[in-house]
């Protein structure tokens, strides 16, 4: 994912403008791209709706089944509006380091012959469909986060806590991340370093991140770290029979979230074609071998296999292969898939239990701890001594010579501001969330189940 | 006239109402239940949580039967529904003091 367009295009068109020698070099969109970006698109809304809805209402108990459904469908909805109306825009138009302008609030200005980046030069897609698929990574990761603190907190708090974190959190980590030129800006030496010197802070420092691993996993799992500490834990955790009510669904959601990851993973590539494929692949593997991985720890460590271990391993992959999966090759996907299923196995039972903090969903333990992992680990797989693919060097035109310490140096810059930002963020908005409306519900609805009191409604009638 | 109350396994259910109905018995109550007993409950594991589950699901039969046909109903319920296992229940047996039967207001052994 990434890059976008504008002085890209307009680099094209002059080159347009000057005749026959730029005929050649003219930029343009083609409907394969476009046929698969729409796909991906819907792939990745379907791993919103339905799919994190009902891995995560499975997990639940059947009391606060509604609430977790609502909280996800209505955080889709409310952050497509915001994305469109200033989200775009501050995330993907050039501005400084961290923030985007407003040139293209409103998607002012862009219709249908408008044109976005891809990672080939002359290689272009409707924007439109850009606009909407960065949308639908936009609109997951607060999502996300909600896992967190499931089962306690009031739906309007949740609401105002995602237009804040959304604002000041993911429109800023995705600018540093994937705000650049475009390719066709690097035509030589200066005027790379010139385009350069217009992305966003972390593409300079060269901190990889193909498909969200810094910006939607790591980002969300602190959040939702900084939310479980703050608002507590449930009322009975640790004492009373606070079990999931429905793994069926939550293998359902699971499965919708792996098939919608293709989209997520191989959509990031911005086009259909032989490296797309790879990161299929790639996705593919990695969540195979994590899933093997924290069903076998389980198995030996807890005496059973579990299907919720299962699914739980199978995210975990997924999240850490997705900053990765355009830079490894499939040996390396397995590698990193079988490390982040037995690491999130050990986040979600040994590290939430001994600092004791109620993340009900494990939104840090999977996302957060898999994040982090997939984003140091892209600096080992894709070292193609280790079958990676390396970095694409838009001025050389071919692969740059490769150090993994560098890389990790930079790995490292992108977790690091990513656990930051996004914390600090988290903890500020949750604290106004808090002293203005209230960020915990009562105890009499917490007993008697957010879905009766806050929804007025109940999932089952059986 | 005595009241049968069998609490069974789940899974016995039908042997149970087909060992009834061939020595004569024309209607039991079923209910769902969860209880404990010597079987004590089972643990389950969800992402390193431990939780006790202390109530496991039974079946409870309820037979009204004639004093003659009791001791031919306990056999038949502790035939079928044995497994030889912790946990295939018991049987509980009391006096009922009356049976009426509502769409003919007959009462007594009649309504049975």
């Amino acid at each position: 994912m990434k890059r976008m367009s504008f002085l890209s295009v307009l680099f094209a068109s002059v080159l347009y403008s000057h005749g026959a020698w730029a005929q050649e070099a003219v930029a343009t969109v083609n409907k394969g791209d476009t046929a698969w970006m729409i796909v991906a698109t819907l792939l990745v809304a379907l791993m919103v709706i339905p799919g994190l809805a009902l891995f995560y209402g499975g997990m639940v108990r059947a009391k606060n089944m509604l609430s977790i459904l609502m909280q996800v469908f209505v955080i889709f909805s409310l952050t497509a509006i915001l994305w469109a109306t200033y989200g775009y825009s501050i995330a993907f138009t050039e501005g400084n380091a961290f923030f985007g302008g407003l040139d293209k609030a409103f998607l002012k200005g862009i219709t249908p012959d408008s044109m976005a980046a891809t990672f080939t030069k002359t290689v272009y897609i409707p924007e439109f469909i850009y606009v909407a698929f960065q949308l639908t990574f936009s609109a997951i990761t607060p999502a996300l986060i909600i896992g967190a603190f499931a089962e306690r907190v009031k739906f309007s708090a949740i609401l105002v806590f995602t237009i804040i974190w959304f604002t000041f959190a993911y429109l800023p980590m995705a600018h540093m991340v994937w705000y650049w030129a475009g390719p066709d800006a690097y035509t030589d030496a200066a005027a790379a370093e010139k385009a350069a010197a217009t992305a966003g802070f972390l593409f300079q420092k060269g901190a990889l991140d193909f498909a969200g691993g810094t910006v939607v996993h790591i980002n969300a799992g602190i959040a939702g770290l900084i939310g479980a500490i703050l608002v507590g834990k449930r009322i009975g955790y640790k004492k009373e029979f606070i079990a999931p009510h429905n793994l069926t669904l939550n293998m359902v959601g699971a499965s919708l979230l792996w098939i919608g990851w293709f989209g997520f993973n191989a959509g990031s590539n911005l086009e259909a074609n032989g490296l797309s494929a790879l990161v299929f692949v790639n996705t593919l593997l990695a969540a195979a071998a994590a899933t093997l991985a924290w069903v076998g720890a389980e198995w030996i460590i807890r005496g059973k296999p579990s299907m919720l271990g299962a699914t739980s391993g199978a995210v975990a992959g997924l999240v850490a292969i997705t900053p990765a999966c355009g830079w490894a090759g499939p040996m390396g996907s397995i590698g990193l898939g079988l490390a982040a299923g037995a690491v999130c196995f050990w986040g979600v039972t040994g590290i939430k239990h001994a600092l004791g903090y109620d993340d009900s969903l494990d939104a840090f333990g999977v996302h957060g701890i898999g994040g982090i992992l997939g984003a140091l680990g892209t600096a080992v797989v894709a070292d193609p001594a280790l079958g990676g693919t390396g970095v694409w060097d838009y001025v050389a035109n071919g692969v740059a010579e490769y150090s993994m310490g560098t890389q990790i140096v930079s790995q490292a810059w992108g977790v690091g501001v990513a656990l930051v930002w996004s914390g600090l963020v988290s903890l500020v908005a949750f604290k106004l969330v808090d002293i203005t409306i209230g960020l915990r519900v009562s105890e009499v609805t917490e007993r008697e189940g957010l879905d009766i009191a806050e929804h007025g409604e109940t999932a089952y009638h059986l | 006239m005595k009241l049968i109350t069998a609490v069974v396994k789940p899974f016995k259910l039908d042997d149970v109402r087909e060992a009834l109905s061939e020595i004569g018995v024309s209607g039991v109550t079923v209910t769902e239940v969860k209880g404990f007993g010597r079987q004590k409950g089972h643990t389950e594991l969800y992402r390193g949580a431990e939780y006790v589950v202390d109530f496991l699901p039974k079946a409870k039969v309820e037979v009204a039967v004639a004093d003659s046909l009791l001791d031919q109903a306990v056999a038949a319920i502790v035939k079928v529904a044995n497994t030889g296992k912790i946990g295939d229940g018991k049987i509980f047996v009391s006096n009922l003091e009356q049976v009426i039967r509502i769409r003919t207001g007959e009462s007594g052994e009649e309504a049975l």
